[in-house]
Formats: structure tokens, sequence, C-alpha cells
């Protein structure tokens, strides 16, 4: 029995025969050409070949796993279309008359170091795009084709590394872990692992001898380890281990379909948290019956200009037509300072998370915030929407958002457009907003309570400044009562009460929560099931 | 020739994704396009230099373009600065 350590990316278990993933390689000659010129010639041709793969690569990439995963392979296609590489080793096969395969890969070294000798961990994961185009041009030139996963069953892949082409062209059937010497958690694998749920394992202090190939290992990426020819005492173990994990899984799988509901019948809505129109997907899977937070940030920061009202509309209408009439809550702009989209030309602040954030920016540049309500008012006629306003600290603000509100809706009523029922809340963020809820409460539908904003501004806490770690509690009485005393006005005037902050996925606090009276928690989709699972529970 | 100088906010600076459509953008022109920063210069038109700029949040960038469309390549250049990074 041998044990490796390395780094988790995603914890599970995996059992089964190791595949030592062992890059074909080219064996690097220097040779002299006679014909400069036609080795140049024959470099380019290779380029284009290598460039008509990674558009198939993309294409295929997109298919399968999405247009994020995908966009590297069009990063590698310019890569190739770089003149300084390009150059370079058109100089290269010119000056020193050398093969296309030598030069290749001498420069394609030497533009990697480049990266790898950067300080930050972004860019020096970079330096494996390059190796990766320049060993695609070698084994062009060389005629080597690229090698799959040769084996019958599903199998712990261990290798060096794993080059983005490489993993996507693995049959992912085939794959039960990663596990690799080398690479980082912004790896394209440790990447592709996650989004696969795959149990795997980088930085592995393992060599690639062939003798492991085909032995029988276990991945257990909670502890951090790999396994090879464990004994029986570990293997009985290991696969208790796999199936209280697959257990856990499938568990939480069972709970699709079931209500919120505790031992003693009380009910609470739990919807989900998403920042895009792709998150609904997820929101489905895991069976959340709302979606109780959309940021509509996205489609500010994803945009070079104030977007449209045309591209918010289709944006909002997918969310609300993907969800078939579960209610999406979409909050407002919450851009400020500190998430800024340039187009906006904020001034800097001294003291962003106090300046001019959220519906402080709708209230003074009317026409973004009309922009926007009348492409979610649009949207409306396609499902059940609700909209709600962030950073409320006062009861005229609110009033003077519904008088706009009604502005948009007479709008777009004359323009002849479609409009659906639309419930109006505020996020409680601000202690201001805790202290007035009784009032506030009169003039909306629901409130939405933000802990991660109402903690900072109740204890005087930024989370981010490490120094202050000590006096940071996230289950602060102060927070806690400011909770209960919005729950209560709200209750009080007949208005329903959620929390969407990432309070609401803490489940040793869902107790309390459904004791105080809540009526919705709202989390980000993967927390749906296992907060389900605790509900059920009390 | 043109100049502009612009500071970096985009928390993860000029990386790989923006550093693909910076160089797809500025191919637009016939322009010649100079990055310099952190002492280091790059043809933006050219996607593994612009990288290796390593242009971070904070940092410097100054963005020279000279040629016949250096003003409709500096207006318009600015403010996709100001949008993307």
């Amino acid at each position: 029995m041998l044990k490796f350590n390395g780094k988790s990316v995603l914890s599970g278990v995996a059992i089964g025969k190791i595949y030592i993933f062992k890059k074909q390689e080219y064996t690097l000659v220097r040779k002299t050409v006679a014909d400069a010129e036609a080795e140049v010639v024959r470099f380019h041709d290779a380029c284009e070949k290598a460039k008509a793969q990674l558009k198939k690569l993309y294409e295929k990439t997109k298919e399968e796993v999405g247009e994020d995963h995908a966009v590297i392979f069009e990063a590698h296609q310019m890569m190739l279309d770089d003149l300084d590489y390009v150059e370079a080793i058109e100089a290269m096969i010119r000056d020193e008359k050398v093969n296309a395969e030598y030069a290749v890969t001498m420069t394609g070294n030497s533009f990697a170091d480049t990266f790898a000798n950067m300080e930050d961990d972004y860019f020096k994961a970079r330096s494996a795009d390059v190796l990766d185009i320049t060993k695609r041009v070698v084994n062009v030139l060389a005629g080597i084709k690229e090698a799959g996963i040769d084996s019958d069953e599903p199998v712990i892949i261990v290798a060096d590394d794993l080059t983005p082409s490489e993993t996507v062209q693995m049959d992912k059937s085939k794959i039960l872990a990663f596990v690799t010497r080398f690479g980082s958690q912004n790896s394209h694998t440790a990447i592709l692992a996650r989004s696969m749920n795959l149990p795997s394992l980088i930085n592995t202090d393992i060599e690639l001898l062939d003798e492991f190939d085909g032995k029988l290992a276990v991945v257990d990426s909670f502890h951090d380890t790999l396994i090879v020819n464990p004994d029986e005492a570990t293997l009985k173990e290991a696969e208790a281990d796999l199936k209280r994990w697959r257990d856990e899984l499938s568990a939480l799988n069972e709970l699709i379909g079931l209500d919120n509901v505790t031992t003693d019948g009380r009910k609470v809505n739990i919807y989900a948290n998403i920042g895009s129109v792709e998150d609904v997907e997820k929101v489905l899977k895991n069976d959340a019956h709302g979606i109780g937070l959309f940021r509509s940030e996205f489609v500010y920061l994803e945009s070079q200009d104030y977007p449209s009202e045309e591209a918010q509309f289709e944006a909002y209408k997918a969310v609300v037509e993907g969800m078939g009439g579960k209610k999406v809550i979409i909050r407002t702009l919450d851009i400020g300072a500190d998430k800024q989209a340039d187009y906006f030309h904020l001034d800097h602040e001294e003291n962003p998370a106090m300046g001019l954030r959220a519906i402080r920016i709708c209230l003074e540049r009317m026409e973004v915030f009309k922009t926007q309500l009348r492409a979610i008012y649009r949207a409306s006629a396609f499902g059940k929407c609700s909209i709600m306003f962030p950073m409320i600290i006062s009861v005229w603000e609110i009033k003077k958002i519904k008088e706009i509100v009604e502005v948009v809706k007479e709008e777009l009523i004359a323009e002849g457009h479609a409009i659906g029922e639309v419930e109006l809340g505020i996020m409680i963020e601000t202690p201001a907003a805790v202290m007035m809820s009784d009032e506030l409460a009169k003039e909306v539908e629901f409130f939405s309570i933000g802990t991660n904003d109402l903690t900072q501004y109740t204890l005087a806490i930024d989370r981010q400044n490490e120094c202050i770690n000590r006096f940071y509690d996230s289950h602060h009485p102060a927070v806690l009562k400011m909770i209960q005393m919005t729950i209560d006005n709200g209750h009080k005037n007949g208005i329903w009460v959620g929390i969407c902050g990432e309070l609401a996925s803490d489940l040793s606090l869902t107790e309390t929560f459904m004791d105080m009276g809540i009526d919705e928690l709202s989390v980000s989709p993967t927390y749906v099931l296992p907060l389900r699972k605790k509900v059920r529970e009390i | 020739m043109s100049k502009f100088t612009y500071v970096v906010t985009d928390e993860v600076g000029i990386h790989a994704r923006p550093a693909q459509l910076l160089v797809k953008k500025c191919t637009e022109y016939k322009s010649a396009i100079t990055l310099t920063c952190n002492g280091k210069s790059a043809d933006a038109k050219r996607i593994m230099g612009v990288m290796a700029l390593g242009a971070k949040k904070g940092t410097t960038v100054e963005i020279s373009i000279d040629g016949e469309d250096e003003a409709k390549a500096k207006a318009e250049l600015e403010a996709y600065f100001k949008a993307n990074f």
C-alpha cells in the first residue's frame, strides 16, 4: 500500500484502476534544414491545421460543457496568430536553419517561461496555455495523434498535468477522478473537475511510473490522499466512505419534489439566489421553488455601456420564462463604488460602502432606473415576477420609487405592452430599514433581509478586513434581534419576510429562523437541498 | 502620435479573456498601438505580449497610438478601457 498526498479541488471519494496518462511525447531532435523557406511554409501549414483543430475543439466544448469553458480555445487560436510568437519561430528557422519542430519548441518554452516567472498566479497559469499550443503545432509537424483514454472501464486519471485540450478530448464517462502532479486551483482541469463533480487532487507527490498503471487505487479528496494498492481494511473503509458520499448526494436528490416542512408542520419557502441567466438550469435541477434574489448586476457589469431596455428585457424574460410560472424576484441595480461599471463614471469615494450605490444611483439617475423597470415590467408578462429594491433607509425612497413605477406602467400600457402583476418589496440591509420596518411594511408587499450588508452596517465591521476577524460574529445577537424585529413588523402588517443573505444557508441557524417565523430563505442553488433536509429534520 | 493613460480597476486585471477581446478590438485599427506598463511595452495587436504585461488592478497602462486613424482609435479605446478594465 502506498500513500500519496495532494490538494483537493473537489471533495469526494473514487475507487478504481489507475490510468497513467502520459503524453505521447515527441522526442525533440535538432536538425539542420537545407531549405529554410520550405521549412517556414511547413510551419505555417502546421499552424493552420492546429487552428482548425482548435476551432473544432471550441465547438465541441461549447456544445458539451458550455461557452465559458470553450473560450480558451478561441484564445489559443489567437495565440497562434500572435506575430511575436510566429515571427520568433520564423526567425529561428531562417537564422539557424533548424527544423520547425525545434524552433517551435524552443520559442514556445521561452514564451512559457515568461509567464511562469510572473508573480500573479493567474498569469502564471497561462504558461500552460503557451505550452499547449506549442505542443499542438509540434504534434501536427511530427504527425503525432492526440491520445484519449484507452480503457474499457472508468479510471482514475493520473497525469503530470492536463492541458485544456487533453481534458476536453477525454471521454467523460471513463473518468472517475483526476490526480495531477502539478496544476493549480485555477487550472482548467480543476475547473472542469468541479463542474463535473469529480473528486480530484492536484499537486500530488506521485511519480508517473508504469507500474502504477492498472493498479487499484483510492482517491479520498476529503483527506487529500491517493492510496495505491490499498490493503483490505483501507479498501473497506474507502468503500464505506464512497457509499456515504454517494448516499449523501442521492439522499439530497431524493428530497427533490418534497415540501420544505418541519416535523411539526411548519413550512418555509426555499428559493435560490442567481446572478445570470445560465443559473436557471441549476435552480431547476436543485428543485428550488422560486428565485429569491436575481442579482441584475451582470447585465451592467458585462456590458460596455448602459445596457439597453431590449437587452435587459431579453435577459429577464429568459429567466422568468425558464422558471415556468415560479416566482422570480429581481433585485434592481446594486452597483456602487466597489462594484463598478466604468461607464457609470462614479467618482472615487473614500467610503464606498456608505456612498452612492444601489437605489441611491437609481434615484439620482432616473433614466437608468426607468430603463430597468421598463424591462422588468415587460418581462413580467411572461411569468411570475417580483421586484425588490436594495439599500433602502427611508420611507420617502419607497414612496418615490412607487411613483416612478406607476409612470413606467402607464407608459408601457399606453405603448401597447403587456405587463403582469408585480409584487414590490425591499431589501432590509441597513439598521435604518430595520428600525423603520413597521412604517416601511405599510408601503411594500415583502421584505428580504440582506444579512451580509446588515451585519456589516450593524457591527461596523468590514468582513474583508482580516485584522478585525476576532470582533466579527456572524451570529451576533444584535443581528439576530434585527432579523426578529423585521419579521415581527412585517407580519404585523401582513407581509411576508425572507432572508437572501449568506446567513440563510447557515444550517446552524435554520431552526432559529423557523422559530422566528421566517417565510422564505433564499440560498445558492447547491444549498437548496441541504437546507430542505435540515428543515425536514426540525 | 496620440497617447492616454489608464489605471486598471478590474479585479483580475488584463488577463486572458479581456486580453483576447482587447487584441481583437485593436486589430480593427490601422494605427500601430503600443501598451506600456511596469516598464514593459507590448504591441496591442499581439495577445501574448499583452498578457505578459501582467497588468493587474492598480497598474497604470500607457496606450500610445500612431497612424492615420489614431484620433478615432484613441477616442474609442479610451471608452473601451473604461468599460472593460
